[in-house]
C-alpha cells in the first residue's frame, strides 16, 4: 500500500483530547501505566495491542465508563472530575461504539437512535426522527427503522449501534473492538461505514485488529502492551518498520491469520 | 474441463405413519414406558372414582334455591348452595353493607367499576390501555375511598372495623400491591445503590421484613403500633393493616426486582450512560423496563401469594372472604355448612389467582414477541 490511498493527514485541528500521566488500578493491579496521549481534532487513532494490555480500559476512561486515580484527562477542554454535570457534558459529545453491540433490545432501531437526542439533547421528538432516519440511511438500514434490535444480524445491530452514536453529533467517536463479536461476512459492512465516517473528518479512537481499515484511514496507529503505550507511528512506518520487538512479535501473530 | 454440477434440493418427505394420530400419542405419551402406564392407570382411577360423585354432589344433586336451612335438610345428598345464596351480601361486602340494604350500591358500584376498568385490559386489541390502567390504578382508588368509605358527598361513612369479606380482602391486597409496586421498586434500586448509606438501609429494610411472617408484623401493627404513638391518637385497624402488608410485601417485591435488575447486562447501562443520559433516565428508560419484564413471573408470584395470605388478618380481629365466610356457616341459621362456606371462598381465592398468573403469562409471551417475531 502506497501513501496516495491512504487519507491526507494534513487538515488536523488543535487538541480535542488531552492525556496526561494516566495512571490507573483495578485494586492492586496496575492496569494503565503513565498514559500520555493527545489527540487533534479530525484526527483517526487506531490502538492494537494484545489482549489483556488495558485498550478497552484506556478508551472507557475517556468518556469516564472507567475512573483513573492520577493523571489527567481532558476532552474538548472540560477536565473529567468527580463532578457528574461535567461527566455528562462530555458523554453527549463523545460517541462510544461496543464490541457487543449494546442495543435496547426493548426498543425499536428508530426509539434507540431518538431516545437520547430526546432525552439529554432536548430536540423535537420529529426532529430527532428525521435525524435518526438521515443517520439510518447513512449507514444504509432505513428500511429495519421499526424493527427491534433482536430481529437484525450482528453486522446491522452494529450499524445501528453506530446511527445511534451518530445521532447525538459527537465531535469524538470511541470504537472498542467493533467488528470481532461480527461473523466474517460482515465485517466488510461496519468498516465500510467506518470508512465513511473517518472520510467525513470524524475524529476517531479505534480499538481494532483490523490493519487493513488501519493502514487505509488512521493518521497514527498505537501500540498497547501492559498497560503502555510501547509504539506509536504513522501507520506505513508501524507495519513496515515496526521498532519495538513487542510490536514485532505482535505484528508477526496477527498477520499471520 | 468436468461437468457442472447443478445442485437439486432433495423433495420433503411426510414422517413415517406410525409416528402421527392419536393412537401414536397416546401410545408414546400415556403408555411410553411401565412407570408412565402405571401413572396413567392410577390417574384414570382415582379420578373417576372421586370426580364424577364430587360434581354430583356440587351440582346435580346440589340445593341452590330456597331461604333457609330446611331445604338443605330436606336433601342432604347435595351441596347446599341455599346457604352462600342466602348469605352472599355478608360474604362479598361484609357486616356493614349487609346490614343496611340501602347502602349496598357501594360495594356492587365499586366492583361493576373494577371490573368495567379490568376487563378491557385483558384484551389484545383494546385502545387507550395506557389510559384505562391510569384510572385504574390512580382514578379507582380514590373513587373507592369516597364510595366504600364514604364521609363526604352525603355518603354516610362507613365503619371499617365492620368491613369484611371479599370487600376487606380485596382492599388490602389491592393496596399492598399497588403501593408495594413503588416502593419495592425504590428498595431494589436502592440495594444495588453505589451509596453505601442508602444500601445498607435498603438491604437492613428488606431483610427485616423478609425474614418476619406477616402474621407476626399483623400482630405488631395491631399492638405495637399504637405505643409508638401519643395516647389517644387511635389507628384504624384497617389501615393498620395496610401499613403492615404494605411494608411487608414491599420487601418481596424489592427482592423480585432485584432479581430482575441484576439480569441485565452491564452493557445496557454503560450505552445509555455513554450516549449521556442520567442516573435516572438510564433507570426508567432503559434498565428498569428490561428488568420488570425479566422480573414479572416472580412479583405476580408476590401478588398471589400476598392475596391469599391477607385472610390473616383474622388475627387482629377483620373477617376477610375467609374468615367472613367461617362466620356465616357457624351462625345459628347455617351451622354445619362450613364445608359450603370453605368452597365457596377458596373458588373465589382460585379464579383471581389464576387471574393473575394467566394474565402474566400472557404479559410476557406479548412482551417477548414484542422483541422477535
Ligand atoms: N473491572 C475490572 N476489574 C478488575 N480487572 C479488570 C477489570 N476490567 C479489566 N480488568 C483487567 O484489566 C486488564 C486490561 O483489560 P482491558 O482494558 O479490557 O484489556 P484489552 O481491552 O486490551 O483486552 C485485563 O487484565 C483485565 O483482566
Ligand atoms: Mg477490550
Amino acid at each position: 500500500m502506497t501513501t496516495d490511498t491512504h487519507m491526507a493527514s494534513a487538515e488536523l485541528g488543535d487538541t480535542i483530547i488531552k492525556i496526561d500521566e494516566l495512571n490507573k488500578w483495578y485494586g492492586q493491579f496496575h492496569v494503565l501505566k503513565d498514559i500520555n496521549l493527545d489527540v487533534k481534532r479530525g484526527e483517526r487513532i487506531v490502538i492494537c495491542g494484545p489482549s489483556g494490555s488495558g485498550k478497552s480500559t484506556l478508551i472507557r476512561c475517556i468518556n469516564r465508563l472507567e475512573t483513573h486515580q492520577e493523571g489527567s484527562i481532558v476532552v474538548d477542554g472540560i477536565e473529567l472530575t468527580e463532578d457528574t454535570k461535567h461527566i455528562n457534558d462530555i458523554r453527549r459529545e463523545v460517541g462510544m461504539v461496543f464490541q457487543h453491540f449494546n442495543l435496547f433490545p426493548h426498543l425499536t432501531v428508530l426509539e434507540n437512535c431518538t431516545l437520547a437526542p430526546i432525552w439529554v439533547r432536548k430536540s423535537p421528538k420529529r426532529e430527532a426522527e428525521d435525524i435518526a432516519m438521515r443517520y439510518l440511511e447513512r449507514v444504509k438500514i432505513p428500511e429495519q427503522a421499526n424493527k427491534y434490535p433482536g430481529q437484525l444480524s450482528g453486522g446491522q445491530q452494529q450499524r445501528v449501534a453506530i446511527a445511534r452514536s451518530l445521532c447525538m453529533n459527537p465531535r469524538v467517536m470511541l470504537f472498542d473492538e467493533p467488528t470481532s463479536a461480527l461473523d466474517p461476512e460482515m465485517i466488510a459492512e461496519v468498516l465500510d461505514v467506518m470508512v465513511g465516517l473517518a472520510e467525513d473528518g470524524m475524529t476517531m479512537l479505534c480499538v481494532t485488529h483490523e490493519m487493513g481499515f488501519a493502514r487505509k484511514v488512521a493518521n497514527r496507529v498505537i501500540f498497547m502492551d501492559g498497560g503502555q503505550i510501547v509504539e506509536q507511528n504513522q501507520p506505513e512506518e508501524f507495519f513496515n518498520n515496526p521498532q519495538n520487538d513487542r510490536t514485532q512479535l505482535f505484528l508477526s501473530q496477527i498477520l499471520q491469520h | 474441463m468436468s461437468e457442472v454440477k447443478i445442485f437439486v434440493p432433495a423433495p420433503d418427505r411426510l414422517p413415517p405413519s406410525n409416528t402421527l394420530g392419536p393412537i401414536a400419542w397416546v401410545r408414546e405419551n400415556l403408555f411410553g414406558s411401565i412407570i408412565s402406564s402405571i401413572a396413567t392407570l392410577l390417574f384414570f382411577y382415582l379420578f373417576f372414582s372421586y370426580v364424577p360423585p364430587f360434581l354430583e354432589w356440587a351440582l346435580i344433586k346440589a340445593n341452590w334455591t330456597g331461604t333457609d336451612r330446611s331445604v338443605c335438610e330436606a336433601n342432604t345428598a347435595g351441596a347446599c348452595w341455599t346457604f352462600i345464596n342466602v348469605r352472599l351480601e355478608q360474604i362479598l361486602f361484609g357486616l356493614y353493607f349487609a346490614s343496611k340494604p340501602e347502602e349496598l350500591w357501594r360495594p356492587t358500584l365499586i366492583f361493576v367499576l373494577f371490573f368495567a376498568l379490568l376487563l378491557p385490559l385483558l384484551f389484545e386489541r383494546t385502545p387507550g390501555k395506557k389510559w384505562l390502567s391510569i384510572i385504574l390504578l390512580g382514578v379507582f382508588p380514590v373513587v373507592f375511598y369516597f364510595i366504600v368509605y364514604g364521609g363526604s358527598f352525603g355518603i354516610p361513612q362507613s365503619n371499617t372495623t365492620q368491613w369484611g369479606g371479599f370487600l376487606l380482602t380485596f382492599a388490602l391486597a389491592f393496596v399492598g400491591i399497588l403501593l408495594a409496586l413503588p416502593i419495592g421498586i425504590l428498595l431494589a434500586l436502592g440495594r444495588r445503590s453505589e451509596m453505601p448509606v442508602i444500601r445498607s438501609i435498603c438491604v437492613i429494610y428488606i431483610e427485616f421484613w423478609r425474614g418476619t411472617p406477616l402474621i407476626t408484623i399483623l400482630f405488631m401493627a395491631s399492638v405495637m403500633l399504637p405505643l409508638f404513638f401519643p395516647a389517644g391518637v387511635e389507628f384504624d385497624k384497617v389501615v393498620r393493616a395496610m401499613i403492615g402488608i404494605t411494608m411487608f410485601q414491599s420487601a418481596y417485591t424489592a427482592e423480585a426486582v432485584r432479581g430482575g435488575l441484576a439480569a441485565i447486562p452491564k452493557g445496557q447501562a454503560e450505552a445509555a450512560m455513554a450516549l449521556g443520559l442520567g442516573y435516572w433516565r438510564r433507570t426508567v428508560f432503559i434498565t428498569l423496563p428490561q428488568a420488570l419484564k425479566i422480573s414479572i413471573p416472580s412479583i405476580v408470584n408476590t401478588f398471589i401469594a400476598l392475596f391469599k395470605d391477607t385472610s390473616l388478618v383474622s388475627i387482629i380481629g377483620l373477617l376477610d372472604l375467609l374468615n367472613m365466610a367461617q362466620t356465616a356457616a357457624r351462625s345459628v341459621e347455617w351451622k354445619g355448612y362450613d364445608i359450603e362456606g370453605y368452597l365457596f371462598a377458596g373458588f373465589i381465592y382460585w379464579a383471581f389467582c389464576y387471574g393473575m398468573s394467566r394474565y402474566s403469562q400472557n404479559l410476557e409471551q406479548k412482551l417477548d414477541t414484542d422483541r422477535r417475531n
